[in-house]
């Protein structure tokens, strides 16, 4: 995570920038920056490349047709429902976890901290089997759940759950060493003079980490588009219905439709690029933010 | 504040999605049906669906829609035990069918008398496919335990197809005369020359056919055309064995299910159009072997006639072919990890 604080982090790079890049011979340079595009380039941009001209092999009328599929397009809508629903719980969760860590002191505060690992560590197939021993018809509350007709898993809420299930780390773990690096002394000083705690939270805390903030949604919303496992095991697999774009892609590749399987995929590959520029951005108004901060405290 | 307008009109976008779901849910419920179906089958029931739509809009006046879900049989049947609430379950072996009376009580025991031929409309076989102009000159079982023969098989562990291919070759040995020690040493042989052991039949395919490894590839007849269509005809060859499994694909309705969701009538009428004259059609089209005499006599130049044994006849019942062979410590996994 790359959450630490942005000041001394520019700081530290411009430092380094000055003194080790200029005492290495230059063929040691050329060497790495060498080693460093050839691997980008044989595991990003070459795969990248090969989505985006195996889409389009077959005319871009082909690519189309592949994206207005109707199953395609209900492949689209669940996967921007899925994450829709998760990036608001998440940011909401995300933001309540980070303040009660940083700024209270309480006790299971580490086995919070732990908690909010958990995805990280769990693997997406065991997070989805969680869902189905709980909800499925063989399930805890499976006799319940069939009685009152509420479907939970093969279902959209299944997929919305796994998907939360799998990306609720990411704010969390994006705030927690940003807010404790700020302390704590502005939001005290904001109670002394007065303000509330929903004040000194819309005012103090969350203008403080908003870049910091922007960029685990950024995260969250990546995962959640383009998380398989989990999903993979609650969506039960009807199409049309129940299948979000990943699992889409494989479907069409399985069905030999390479055409319309880099299709979807190139979509997939697309919101990833958006992400990054997306992420670029907010990380080069955070050093700016930082920076600026820094010259005015100056 | 931005961050408080950006969290309500999520929370917004959120909500009228939410209900445009439950609205699109509610509208599915009604007239529709789920056919949860193995890996390979799609492309049949690309076909057979709008058949079966207009058939039935034709004869009651009422629109239907079929949706389908597709994978792993093992996982599907899996899925349908879990609550996927499948109409009808359509499957390349019996007992992918038979674990939802074990493990749920969704349909009755005796599920296969229901319908005509054990309840399996259409059948494949295991058959051979070689490169181009058969290099390693392969023409029948004893062919491919020769040294130098590299076999793709899918997992029998797994997958459907590799224990068809499997329940093959070992009933080849007993039908030309051997015992089963005889059975047990070819089929020993025959998974030495396996390099690798795919988890399903697609992925089998894509080992033999686009990753070029193995002499020959053992999968069923209907995925072997599937490869020559979408892969080119000139680059493989189809080898018949002198004898074979007769894989059949069963299918079943859903009690359980479709009580609940009052679906009994169009069930059963999408499953009888299986065995109908377009039913049967549409199966062959897609170069599965129809079931139904008459429809099979009439495709005798699509599908070379062979010799074709049925699990039960050879090794007594599904369920003792699975004990025997492929559970944990049996006769597969003794022979592979030796």
């Amino acid at each position: 995570m790359s959450g630490i604080n942005t000041s001394q982090y520019s700081r530290y790079q411009s430092k380094v920038a000055r003194s080790r890049a200029t005492s290495e011979p230059a063929w040691v340079r050329y060497l790495l920056i060498g080693i460093a595009l050839s691997f980008l380039s044989l595991f990003l941009f070459v795969p990248l490349a090969a989505v985006f001209t195996e889409a389009l092999r077959k005319g871009f009328d082909t690519y189309v047709t592949a994206l207005s599929d109707p199953d395609a397009f209900a492949a689209i809508k669940l996967t921007f429902l899925a994450a829709v629903i998760a990036v608001p719980l998440n940011l909401v969760f995300g933001v309540s976890a980070a303040w009660a860590i940083t700024k209270f002191e309480f006790k299971g505060k580490s086995i919070l901290i732990t908690l909010i690992d958990l995805p990280f560590a769990v693997s997406p197939v065991i997070a989805g089997l969680i869902y189905v021993l709980i909800f499925g018809a063989q399930g805890w509350f499976g006799s319940y759940l069939i009685d009152n007709d509420i479907k939970i898993v093969f279902a959209v809420p299944g997929i919305v759950l796994a998907t939360i299930f799998v990306t609720f780390p990411f704010v969390a773990r994006e705030l927690i060493p940003l807010m404790q690096a700020q302390g704590k002394d502005e939001e005290e000083a904001g109670l002394v003079l007065g303000a509330s705690g929903w004040q000194i939270l819309w005012r103090i805390t969350l203008p403080n980490v908003k870049w910091g903030l922007l960029y685990g949604v950024i995260l969250t919303n990546a995962r959640a588009m383009g998380e398989f496992g989990a999903v993979s095991v609650v969506s039960g697999h009807i199409r049309g219905l129940t299948n979000t774009m990943p699992l889409h892609v494989e479907i069409l590749y399985n069905e030999y439709n390479y055409a319309a399987a880099f299709a979807v995929a190139s979509l997939l590959a697309l919101l990833a690029l958006v992400t990054l520029a997306l992420k670029t951005f907010v990380e080069w108004r955070a050093a700016r933010d930082a920076s600026l901060s820094e010259n005015a405290s100056q | 504040m931005h961050m408080l307008s950006i969290i309500r009109q999520f929370k917004l976008a959120s909500v009228v999605l939410a209900s445009f779901f439950v609205i699109s849910n509610a509208a599915f419920a009604e007239t529709s049906l789920l056919n949860v179906s193995y890996d390979v089958s799609r492309e049949y029931y690309k076909d057979l669906n709008p058949a079966f739509i207009k058939y039935w809009k034709d004869k009651t006046g009422e629109t239907i829609t079929i949706k389908q879900s597709h994978g792993g049989s093992s996982k599907q049947a899996r899925s349908v035990v879990d609550g996927l609430a499948a109409d009808v379950i359509t499957m390349n072996r019996s007992p992918d069918i038979d674990i939802l009376y074990e493990r749920a009580k969704l349909i009755p025991k005796d599920w296969q008398k229901r319908l005509p031929n054990a309840s399996a409309p259409t059948a494949s076989t295991s058959v051979f496919l070689v490169r181009k102009g058969n290099p390693k000159n392969i023409k029948d079982w004893d062919d491919l335990v020769k040294p130098n023969v590299a076999v793709v098989i899918p997992n029998p562990k797994t997958s459907g197809n590799g224990k068809y291919s499997y329940l093959a070759a070992w009933g080849y040995v007993l039908k030309s005369g051997g015992d089963e020690a005889k059975a047990k040493a070819f089929v020993t042989k025959l998974f030495k020359n396996v390099p690798v052991l795919d988890g399903g039949g697609r992925g089998a395919t894509t080992t033999f056919a686009q990753r070029d490894i193995g002499d020959v590839l053992i999968t069923f007849e209907n995925e072997i055309f599937l490869i020559q269509k979408e892969l080119g005809a000139d680059k493989f060859e189809v080898v018949y064995p002198s004898i074979s499994v007769l894989a059949e694909n069963p299918v079943a309705l859903v009690d359980k299910v479709v009580d609940k969701r009052k679906t009994r009538a169009q069930a059963q009428a999408y499953l009888d159009f299986h065995f109908s004259e377009i039913g049967q059609d549409i199966a062959a089209k897609h170069y599965l072997r129809p079931q139904v005499e008459s429809a099979a006599n009439q495709y005798t130049s699509t599908f070379k006639p062979l010799k074709l044994f049925k699990v039960e006849e050879v090794f007594g019942s599904w369920a003792k072919a699975e004990k025997t062979h492929f559970a944990d410590g049996g006769v597969f996994d003794q022979i592979y990890t030796q």
